[in-house]
């Protein structure tokens, strides 16, 4: 527990030093967003009835955008073989890594998600819906992110293959994110959807710390 | 007293063999230097006594005990120093030697006094607030180092430890050994340079 809060701590103030990263995504995340008015034509109706998709995905383009990053600094300069090599777990310190990542992208991700929502012309309903989606559903993907970049370590190109090996798998917590706000949009139950990207949520939780370490003893070995 | 020993180790790397039937023992208090030509296999040996990577063949023990069957317990007692340093250049000399001090001990300790006496020891204690983006290559390599200072362990594996540091730095490295020595611990260290009169010293083919 204290090599969890030791890296955290490291992991965030390296996130704020070097700054720049965070504010990047969100910003992605707002153009994305913003460009597809644009394309498709600012018709309120459309907009409203594809917002949320709209949204989703881009969370899960700018979540990707920073994922590559997660061991790769610690990787070039040696400090991966010293984390492999502390006594704390490995699974604990890629769970302290996943969790930054999450604080850093995915909680700014949800701050500025409501705006873009009264953008596309969600209603509050689906909005209120749709923060809760995200709150479960991103980190979740910084979870499983953690998998992709930890097999990427040493490859040449890794950020575009961290992309093909992890948006597949984002493909669950997609559908049930969106899923979850069509079903308040059209005033239906939305309960089961929550509670579908929760046990998503439960389950990256408990399996990719494990993949993860696998992966990173692998790459350093 | 034996106590950290290897035996038939064979290593092989990117499907090359790096070396084969190889046995090495360190007692108690006693440091093992191992020499050889660049590319023998010495990081490769340090590799795999740190527990970073299995030996194809052979064995490794700790008490007569596999160290593979106890990994975790294996880096408690071990510190290994490599060829790359692992200094965060954003954060602070203090702060990038504290983190590594609290996450190499398992047991709670007061934290902060051990970090600041290591850093005086290796001629940065002045520097604990700058930001280690300042450091030369050497210095860098004392922060390293002071790692070994920080977080106590017993058996120390250093790749080259001298490398990049200035005659003083040097000497306060050769003092380290000696009183780490002294106190009981097993030093495993490759070098290029002289290997103290009297050391145990195996030379890779």
């Amino acid at each position: 527990m204290r090599g969890f809060t030791h890296t955290l701590r490291r992991e965030l103030r390296l996130a704020l030093r070097q700054g720049g990263d965070s504010l990047l995504v969100v910003m992605f995340f707002v153009l994305v967003v913003v460009l597809f008015p644009l394309g498709v034509g600012p018709e309120p109706g459309i907009l409203s009835r594809i917002g949320a998709g709209i949204i989703w995905v881009s969370a899960l383009l700018a979540a990707m955008l920073s994922m590559d990053r997660l061991y790769q600094s610690d990787f070039e300069d040696g400090s991966l073989e010293l984390l492999v090599l502390s006594p704390t777990p490995l699974e604990i310190i890629v769970l302290a890594k996943a969790a930054a990542h999450w604080l850093t992208t995915g909680l700014p991700l949800i701050a500025a998600s409501p705006l873009l929502g009264l953008l596309l012309n969600l209603e509050a309903e689906g909005i209120a819906v749709m923060l809760a989606s995200l709150a479960l559903g991103t980190p979740a993907l910084s979870l499983v992110g953690a998998i992709g970049a930890a097999l990427v370590l040493g490859a040449r190109r890794g950020g575009v293959l961290i992309s093909l090996l992890i948006l597949p798998l984002f493909i669950p917590i997609l559908i049930f994110g969106v899923g979850a706000v069509d079903a308040a949009l059209l005033e239906l139950t939305y309960r089961p959807q929550l509670m579908v990207l929760g046990a998503l949520l439960l389950l990256a939780a408990a399996l990719s710390p494990w993949a993860a370490a696998a992966a990173v003893r692998q790459a350093v070995a | 007293m034996v106590v950290f020993s290897g035996t038939q180790l064979t290593c092989i790397r990117g499907e090359r063999l790096v070396f084969e039937d190889l046995g090495f023992s360190v007692e108690e208090g006693a440091a093992l230097y191992l020499t050889g030509a660049n590319g023998s296999g010495k990081s490769s040996l340090l590799r795999v006594m740190a527990a970073l990577q299995r030996p194809a063949a052979g064995e490794l023990c700790w008490n007569e005990a596999d160290v593979w069957d106890d990994i975790p317990a294996h880096h408690d007692r071990t510190r290994y120093v490599g060829h790359a340093d692992g200094v965060k250049p954003v954060l602070s000399i203090g702060e990038n030697l504290a983190f590594w001090a609290a996450i190499s001990a398992t047991r709670p300790e007061p934290a902060g006094h051990g970090v600041q006496t290591a850093l005086s020891r290796v001629g940065l204690g002045e520097l604990s607030d700058m930001p280690a983006r300042f450091l030369s290559a050497g210095q860098r390599r004392r922060l390293n180092l002071a790692r070994l200072l920080a977080s106590p362990a017993r058996l120390w594996l250093l790749d080259e430890p001298a490398a990049g540091l200035d005659e003083e730095s040097a000497a306060v490295l050769e003092s380290m050994i000696a009183s780490h020595l002294a106190r009981g611990g097993m030093a495993v260290v490759a070098t290029h340079d002289a290997v103290p009169a009297g050391a145990r010293r195996l030379e890779l083919p």
